[in-house]
Parts: C-alpha cells; sequence; structure tokens
C-alpha cells in the first residue's frame, strides 16, 4: 500500500489517523448490527443504499475530483449488471466467475466512453458521457437476442450461501467497505492529487507538463471499475435486469445521490444514497408524486445546498484541516 | 465504549421485543383483513391502462361492500411506473413490508415477468389478470402465478388467422411492437394462417413509444396485401391508426388489430380513423348479452365512460378471487389450499355473461368474438361482435403437449409454415 | 431512399427545427442547456390542444401554447435559474428537476392517455405531390419550418435585438460592457426559446399525439441536434435538424436494431472530435 510520506507525527493505520480508522471501524460495526434491528424489507433498502452508494462514489471520483460529471455511469454500471445476469443465466457460469466478467465489461465500456470524453469537460462532458449512455441503453434495448429486449433477463444469480437477506447484506458490507477503502486511497493518492490539479486548473496542469488526457482516461476508466462492482452486486440483488437498469434515470440518480452527500466528499455517496432510498419510500407510501418529490429535492439542492449534506455539515465551523 | 454497549444492550432489547410478539400477532391474524396488493402501472407509457385497473378493481369490492370471503379486505396499491425494476421493487414491498396474502395486476408483460419470477421465490399467489405472455402458463409455469381472467397472447389471434382464412384473404402483412407481446400475438395469427394457405409477405417490428410510423406505412403502402394486421398497445395504438388514416391506407387496405388496439382507452380518444377496424377478443362491449349490457351500464354511470379491457378483467379477476375465497370460508393464509381452490373455481356472473373455467394450465377458456368498431346511436365508438367461435384454448385446435414442443413465438419463430 | 420516405425525414426534421431552434437560442446565448425544454414541449402541446378543443381554432391553440409556455419559461428563468447563475452544471441539474416536477405535474392536470391536437378542417386529408399521396398537414408543418427558419434569419440578422443575440453568443460581458442591459436581452431569448418550444408541441401533438414521455423523447432529439449543429447557430440547427430527422427516418427503415445508434452514434463521435458541433462558436 502506498502512502504519502507524511510528516505528521501520530501514527498510521493502513494510511488513515488512529481517529478516522476509529471511526472507520465503527461505521462498519454498526452497520453490521444493522440486520438485528430492521426488518427483512428494510435489510433489503439498506443493501441497495450500499450498493447505490458505491456507484454514487464511483461518480465522485470523477465529478468531485477532476471536475467531470457524468451521466453515463448508469450505463457502465447496469452494463456489468447485463453481463453477470446472462452470465449465469444463459451461460450457466458460476457467482465468481460471472462477477469478474461482470466488472470487466463495465471497465472496458468505460474506457472506451473515456477515449471519447477525454477531451470534453464542464456541459459537453455531461452530454456526452448522456448520449453514450443513451446508445448502450438503446443497444440493450433493441438486441433481444442477447438482452431480452424490453423483457430483459431473469436468473437466479445470487449465490446459495447468501440467500437471505442479512447474509447478503453482510457480504455487500464488506464488499462496500473494501471498495470504499480503496477508492479513498486511489483518491489521496498522487494520482488522486493530479487529479485535483486537473479539477482546479486544467491549464496550469497541462503547462506543467501533465499529461492531462491519459490522467483523466485512467481515472475515468477506474471509476467504471467501481460502478461495475457496483453493477455486479445489483445484479445478485435483483436476480433480474432490464433496460431501465442501464436508462437514463440510472445515472441521474447516481448523480442525486452523489450530490445530495457532497460531490467530492466521497463517503457523502453513502449518506447521499440512504437520503434518496429513504426518501422515496417515506414518499411513496403516502403519495405517487415521488417524481414530484425527487424534481423539488433537486431543485432545492441546487440553490441552496450544492454542496450536499457532508459538504453543509463540513461548512460548519470547525476548522478541520483536510 | 459507551456507544457500543448502547448498541448491544438496544440490540438485544428490540430483539427480545420481536420475538415476543410473533406468535401473538399469527393469532390476531386470522381473523384480520385480506391484504391484496395491486400493482398497476400509474406513471408511465402505459399510464392510462393502469388507472383503468385500479377504477376496475375498486368497482368491483364498491359492489361487494368491500368484503371478499366474509372478511373485511385491504387494497394496498402501488405503481409499477410501467418499468420492470420499479415492478419488482414494489412487490417485494408489498409482499416483505406490506405482508400482502396475494399480488394482483400489472400491464406490460416484462413488468409481470419479473414479479412472477419474484413470486416463484416466496411462494405468494399472484394473479394476472392482464399480463398475456403465453408461457407463465405453458412452458415456463409457476404453480402460483394464475391468470384468473386473463388471456394467453396467441389465444386470441389463432382464431382470426382462421376467420381471415374464410374472408378470403391470400396475402398479410403485420406491423407489430417488438416485445414478447407482439411477437406472441402475430405468431399465433402467422401460424394458422400460414397453416392455411396463406402468405404473410412481410412483417415489421418497431419499438415501445414509436411516435412516428410513417417509415413503416411508406413501406406498407407499396405492399399488395389483402389486409394488415396491427399489433399495439396504449399511445402507438391510438397514434398508428391515426396516421394509418392520414397516408389513406384505410380506404386501401382492411385493418385487422390485437384487441389492445382497439380497446376503449385507445378508441374513446379517436374519431372516424378506428371505424371497421376488425380484432378478436373475448370481451365485446358492445355485445347484446344482458349481463354485459349491465355492466358497461353500470360502470359508464360510475365513471363516465365505457369500460376498457383493463377495467373489465381487473374486474372479472376479482370476481374469480372471491367465488374461491368464498368456498374457502376466506381462509387465504393457506396457500396451497387457496390456489387449488381458485384454479378449480368455476366464474359465474361475469360480465361475459356465460361461465368460464381454468384449463389445466391454469388459462381460462374463451368464447372468442370476431368484433368490429361501430358508432353506437350517441356518437361512440365500441366494438360489436360478428361472429364467435366457442371454447378456444390457449392451445387453439392443437394438443398440448406438441404444441408446446415448438419454441415460443419470437421475433424469429412466427409459426409460419413454408409454402 | 423513397420519395415517401424522403418526405417523412423531412417534415420530421421541420418539427425538431421548431422545438430546436428554441433549445439553441437559450444554450447559445444564456448557456444554460434547459433539459425541461421537453416539458414545456409536452406543456405546450396540451394547453394548445385544450384552447384549439374549446375555441375550435387551432390558431388560437398556437397562440395559447406559445404564450402559455413562456410564461413558464419566465417563471423557471426568473423564479429558479436566478439563483444559480454562472454556474453551468448547476443550471443543468436545476432543470433537470423542474423537468421532473413539470412531467409528473402533466400527468396529474390530464392524465395517462393519450390527446392529438384536431387538425384544421382545410389541412386534413392528402396531397399528391411528387407521386406520392401525402398527408397535407405534415406539408403544413415542412412548410412552417422553412418559414420559421427564414423568419429568425431576418430576426436575428436585421433586427437589434438579433444583432444583440449574435454578440451576446459571441461574448455576453463585452455586449453588457458597452451598456446594454443584457439581462433584458437574455429574458426576451429565454421567453421565445421557451415559446418555441410550446409551439412545437402544438404542432407535434397534430400528427405524433401527446402521451407522458413525448417530452424526454423531444428532448433527446433537441440534444442531438443542438449538439450536432453546433451551439448558437441557426444555421447549425437547420443542418443539425435535417441530419437527424433524415437519419432516424432512414435508420428506422434500414437499420431498425440501431435505430437510436444512427443518432447518438455521430452525435458523440462529433462530441469527441468537435464538441462545438458543425457550426458552433467557440465559447
Amino acid at each position: 500500500m502506498m502512502t504519502a510520506r507524511a510528516k505528521s507525527t501520530s501514527a498510521r493505520f493502513a494510511g488513515m489517523t488512529g481517529g478516522a480508522a476509529l471511526i472507520a471501524a465503527i461505521v462498519v460495526a454498526a452497520a453490521a448490527a444493522l440486520p438485528s434491528v430492521l426488518s427483512n424489507y428494510q435489510v433489503g433498502l439498506a443493501t441497495e443504499v450500499l450498493i447505490f452508494g458505491i456507484l454514487a462514489m464511483s461518480i465522485d471520483i470523477l465529478g468531485g475530483f477532476a471536475g467531470r460529471t457524468s451521466l453515463g455511469h448508469g450505463a457502465i454500471f447496469g452494463v456489468s449488471t447485463y453481463v453477470v445476469v446472462y452470465a449465469t443465466a444463459q451461460a450457466g457460469l458460476p457467482p465468481a466467475a460471472a462477477f469478474a466478467l461482470g466488472v470487466l465489461a463495465a471497465t472496458l465500456i468505460a474506457a472506451i466512453f473515456a477515449l471519447l470524453a477525454v477531451r470534453t469537460s464542464g456541459v459537453y462532458f455531461l452530454l456526452l458521457t448522456l448520449a453514450l449512455g443513451m446508445i448502450v441503453w438503446g443497444i440493450c434495448l433493441r438486441w433481444t437476442q442477447v438482452t431480452g429486449g424490453e423483457n430483459g433477463i431473469r436468473g437466479d444469480v445470487r449465490p446459495a450461501l447468501l440467500v437471505t437477506h442479512s447474509a447478503f447484506y453482510w457480504a455487500v458490507l464488506a464488499g462496500a467497505a473494501m471498495v470504499a477503502y480503496a477508492m479513498w486511497r486511489f483518491v489521496r493518492s498522487p494520482f488522486g492529487l493530479t487529479l485535483r490539479g486537473i479539477r482546479d486548473s486544467e491549464s496550469r496542469m497541462r503547462s506543467l507538463g501533465y499529461n492531462v488526457p491519459l490522467h483523466l482516461f485512467i481515472g475515468f476508466t477506474v471509476s467504471g471499475f467501481f460502478a461495475g462492482v457496483a453493477g455486479a452486486l445489483y445484479a445478485m440483488f435483483n436476480n433480474f435486469v432490464s433496460p431501465s437498469t442501464v436508462a437514463l434515470a440510472q445515472s441521474v440518480e447516481g448523480v442525486l445521490m452523489m450530490i445530495a452527500g457532497g460531490v467530492g466528499t466521497l463517503f457523502g455517496a453513502f449518506v447521499g444514497a440512504a437520503a434518496i432510498i429513504a426518501l422515496e419510500n417515506v414518499v411513496s407510501a403516502y403519495t405517487e408524486r415521488w417524481q414530484t418529490v425527487l424534481g423539488i429535492t433537486f431543485i432545492l439542492i441546487m440553490i441552496f445546498a450544492p454542496e450536499g449534506i457532508i459538504g453543509k455539515l463540513r461548512a460548519i465551523p470547525t476548522r478541520k484541516v483536510r | 465504549m459507551d456507544r457500543r454497549r448502547f448498541l448491544k444492550t438496544t440490540t438485544a432489547a428490540l430483539t427480545a421485543a420481536g420475538v415476543g410478539a410473533a406468535p401473538w400477532r399469527r393469532a390476531l391474524a386470522q381473523a384480520g383483513p385480506i391484504k391484496i396488493g395491486l400493482l398497476a402501472p400509474l406513471t408511465g407509457v402505459v399510464a392510462s391502462g393502469g388507472k383503468e385497473m385500479v377504477e376496475g378493481v375498486q368497482f368491483y369490492l364498491d359492489q361487494v361492500k368491500n368484503e371478499m370471503g366474509g372478511r373485511k379486505v385491504e387494497l394496498v396499491i402501488e405503481d409499477d411506473a410501467s418499468n420492470p425494476d420499479t415492478a419488482l421493487q414494489k412487490a417485494r414491498r408489498l409482499v416483505e413490508q406490506g405482508n400482502c396474502h396475494m399480488l394482483i395486476g400489472n400491464l406490460l408483460a416484462n413488468t409481470g415477468l419479473a414479479v412472477a419470477n419474484y413470486v416463484k421465490g416466496t411462494a405468494t399467489p399472484y394473479f394476472i389478470p392482464i399480463i398475456a405472455a403465453d408461457d407463465l402458463t405453458q412452458r415456463q409455469r409457476i404453480k402460483n402465478v394464475i391468470r384468473v381472467a386473463g388471456y394467453s397472447a396467441s389465444a386470441f389471434t389463432h382464431p382470426l388467422g382462421d376467420w381471415a382464412l374464410k374472408q378470403g384473404y391470400k396475402k398479410i402483412a403485420t406491423v407489430s411492437q417488438d416485445y414478447t407481446f407482439g411477437h406472441e400475438q402475430c405468431g399465433g395469427l402467422a401460424q394458422v394462417f400460414t397453416e392455411g394457405g396463406g402468405e404473410v409477405v412481410q412483417q415489421f417490428w418497431h419499438p415501445l413509444n414509436t411516435a412516428d410510423f410513417s417509415p413503416y406505412l411508406g413501406q406498407l403502402a407499396d405492399l399488395k396485401v389483402d389486409a394488415i394486421f396491427t399489433m399495439e398497445t396504449g399511445a402507438d395504438a391510438t397514434r398508428f391508426i391515426q396516421q394509418y388514416s392520414a397516408f389513406g391506407l384505410k380506404a386501401k387496405t382492411p385493418l385487422l388489430a390485437a384487441m389492445n388496439g382497439t380497446d376503449q382507452s385507445v378508441i374513446r380518444t379517436l374519431g372516424e380513423e378506428c371505424e371497421g377496424i376488425i380484432s378478436p377478443a373475448h370481451f365485446a362491449e358492445g355485445s347484446d348479452n344482458p349481463v354485459t349490457q349491465k355492466f358497461v351500464r353500470d360502470y359508464e354511470a360510475k365513471y363516465g365512460k365505457i369500460p376498457s379491457l383493463y377495467g373489465f378483467s381487473m374486474y372479472s379477476g376479482m370476481m374469480w378471487i372471491d367465488a374461491a375465497l368464498k368456498k374457502m370460508g376466506g381462509k387465504v393464509e393457506d396457500r396451497e389450499a387457496f390456489i387449488d381452490t381458485v384454479l378449480k373455481t368455476e366464474l359465474d356472473g361475469s360480465p361475459l355473461g356465460k361461465s368460464v373455467k381454468l384449463d389445466a394450465y391454469g388459462n381460462p377458456i374463451y368464447d372468442v368474438y370476431i368484433r368490429k368498431v361501430v358508432k353506437r346511436a350517441d356518437g361512440k365508438f365500441w366494438n360489436v361482435p360478428t361472429t364467435s367461435y366457442p371454447s378456444v384454448s390457449q392451445f387453439w385446435k392443437y394438443d398440448p403437449e406438441s404444441y408446446m414442443k415448438q419454441p415460443p413465438y419470437s421475433r424469429t419463430f412466427q409459426g409460419i409454415k413454408k409454402a | 431512399m423513397s420519395t415517401f420516405q424522403l418526405l417523412n425525414g423531412l417534415t420530421f426534421a421541420a418539427l425538431l427545427f421548431v422545438v430546436a431552434s428554441g433549445f439553441t437560442l437559450i444554450f447559445g446565448l444564456l448557456r444554460i442547456v434547459n433539459l425541461a425544454h421537453g416539458a414545456l414541449y409536452l406543456f405546450g402541446g396540451y394547453i394548445g390542444y385544450f384552447v384549439a378543443t374549446r375555441t375550435g381554432s387551432f390558431v388560437l391553440g398556437g397562440v395559447g401554447a406559445m404564450a402559455a409556455v413562456a410564461a413558464v419559461g419566465f417563471v423557471l428563468d426568473q423564479g429558479l435559474l436566478r439563483f444559480v447563475r454562472g454556474n453551468e452544471l448547476r443550471q443543468v441539474l436545476l432543470t433537470l428537476g423542474v423537468a421532473f416536477v413539470l412531467n409528473d405535474l402533466a400527468l396529474v392536470i390530464w392524465g395517462g392517455d393519450s390527446f392529438t391536437v384536431p387538425i384544421p378542417q382545410m389541412l386534413r386529408g392528402g396531397l399528391r405531390v411528387f407521386g406520392v399521396f401525402y398527408p397535407t398537414y405534415r406539408l403544413f408543418v415542412l412548410v412552417t419550418g422553412i418559414v420559421l427558419f427564414a423568419a429568425l434569419w431576418l430576426l436575428l440578422n436585421n433586427t437589434r435585438l438579433g444583432a444583440l443575440i449574435r454578440a451576446g453568443v459571441d461574448d455576453a460581458e463585452m455586449v453588457e460592457a458597452s451598456g446594454v442591459n443584457i439581462r433584458r436581452v437574455f429574458l426576451v431569448t429565454f421567453l421565445l426559446g421557451s415559446a418555441l418550444a410550446g409551439l412545437g408541441g402544438l404542432m407535434g401533438g397534430a400528427f405524433l399525439s401527446l402521451y407522458p414521455s413525448a417530452d424526454a423523447e423531444i428532448l433527446v432529439f433537441s440534444l442531438a441536434v443542438v449538439i450536432i449543429g453546433g451551439r448558437g447557430s441557426l444555421v447549425g440547427v437547420g443542418v443539425g435538424s435535417l441530419l437527424v430527422g433524415l437519419l432516424n427516418t432512414l435508420g428506422q427503415v434500414m437499420f431498425p436494431e440501431l435505430a437510436y445508434f444512427v443518432i447518438f452514434g455521430p452525435m458523440a463521435v462529433l462530441l469527441a472530435f468537435r464538441p462545438l458541433g458543425l457550426f458552433g462558436r467557440a465559447t
């Protein structure tokens, strides 16, 4: 594990300070304890929070740290889901192999997206990733032989060991913890610092001799890898995939979760995912107008809290050196 | 430290409370309400059909004063947004959080298939009056998925193929939405029609939500056919019928349609474009059968519109479930017995005006009308039967076992017999 | 491609032009990617439908649609977008939120049934043109698209407002520095762009009908048009509309499997190598 040469005197544990490691341990332990207080259905929801949290985190790598928000990550996520379900249901592969294939497929798609997208930024980047996502969606919708078209593909993807709600939840929790840690290390590495430099001033980085397109390409591909992990987990959660999994709405929801939690906060993604999923469940119990509520939430966040929940919390004057 | 101990004690306390409560709760359940989970597309592309599904269910519950099998009924409605992922999520919520005794509904075949896959694992009874995917009562039969008051897609187009031959049609073309429901309806027609010596000149498939049919109409106009069959649902049906007329094809070539295309939910907002279209179905709102007439009158009085397939099917589905529940004294918790009773129940008094029963595969056997869209006295359009085919099986005249050996209808397999 | 299919592509392109021209005016001058543009189209269609059926006049329907949608645009710009000026990303995502709300609102107000705007009597039926029987109304749409192009051309090149818009597209700060109330120009442009979406809704509603997902569909096409044609260029929108309209029809006829790819493939490639589009100007 590469650690930045810290001049600080406090001991570091796997790259984290003692205090941070303790908080991380408490959070994970608390999360692991949830199945004992929640109903099965709620454990399912918590599992979804974890899975979509990973997706939102992957979007944050680019959005928060490279300054490029993508509306195509839902498609990358969904490609992994499709490959995992197909591999299990049609090709009869064991879960681990299917999982690996799914992640690989997502990474590949991300690399292709990246090749086309690295030269753009801002709104154009957004629109390009949107367009690419739509192409993927169109293919999944029309390539009926392979993807089942409108019907999607059904399968028994979840490994027999993890059939119960709690067992699967713990497996996902373990995966999420590992993946979150990996992403955290990634953005704090020198590579991650370069990405942040690009976000802050691309021209300066270029004049300093950094190969900006290459860095963006790698960053995008890595972010796609993690989105693929989330997608593969989702395949096991649902045992089902359909074109709506790769649709624009999926990308939009991922971006919203990232923003709600806080762009550039990385872990805020889980907070954002929890907030949106909880909101959806509460609202749908009382009204069908969930879409209106979602839209209003979007609007309010953009106007009043674009830095998200964690961002707002951070702004509370406790001067923390990041 | 404190935080961890706090967590441990609260966890223990809550678990104890949960465990303790369970047997007490179960004892109370016997006398409690029957919880029915209704899944319908209230938003999205087939939102209008979904609304009518809810109306059909509520119309029935109003008539029986919200009581079925001697117990109160609690209806929980969830929106599937015309989307299989959402349907799955809501089904999960209804079963796991809502503790529904049964699920009913869904409109689009893909949403139904997603939910069916889920209930396969939970053994929850799932009733599908609208979902017409053939295989759910054929090759991929799931015991607890029952098609009360519903139909399988190809069941009505088989007789239509026969009717077309009798009209002397030799060549037809088909235009259809490109998904299972469309494949199956076209396949049913194509198989019977070609086995009788007819020819299917060309088949067009388009994605759901095609706004502009002009590219297809252009090609259709050039074909020399005796009739054109169209399989469209929802907004696609409205647009197709309008554009078919606007491009002058209506004057040239007779249009045969799947019943969804001439359903009230579509022709209600149309004018003369829909007049004269032929479609096969078990239900014809213009039929002069007195029971049907009464149903249509009452429905129109209550909701201000002539009932569509969606309203009618859900109503009859509920009626069927109620008939089974009455036989069982309302003991819906005994799932095995409940499902078996439903399968054996014959439905009397449905708006069809004749009794209906399920075949050995859980699919109803109907008389199929070949209907025509006609303008009634007050200017509204409705479907009136012209001929009828009695007791049509989902397997038509084929032997079930050998029929199921042929692959299910799909884009690549349409049952077409090479001349 | 037969005459019939060519006409199909052209008439669809004309409708796209009406809608996308509004979109590019806003994108070009205000630099706002208004993802609620599709919802404005739908609202315009529904409102136009109701005005037209109540009054029996298609023209009044058009006026009603444009006025109502311009009003909605006014609220959107002055009531919401003003809080996020200058930040492109926040603007885009805010308009996305508005699109969700408007779409759901339309469902609540008008329900899920599809409506078709009634075609005025004299535009019904068909004509024999170039050897094919073609619906008169669609030809009317085609003519309207051409007339609109001419009108916008005149506006942009022969009026003061047009000059200000063109200057603003190139460099808004300079225009402001030269003493012009750029805010007012922005507002007028936003209203005009929105009104065009509303008009598109009424016109499209007559031959494509209005239904809950029409907004997302037309938005996606508009995005493709504007990206291919280029930001802030009228000729760009015209060419973009032609390309997208014709490609769409061609795609449906010849490559039904790849329907979306035929449009988004070129769009993605173009964005990757020439992000400004065919006729776009650098910011």
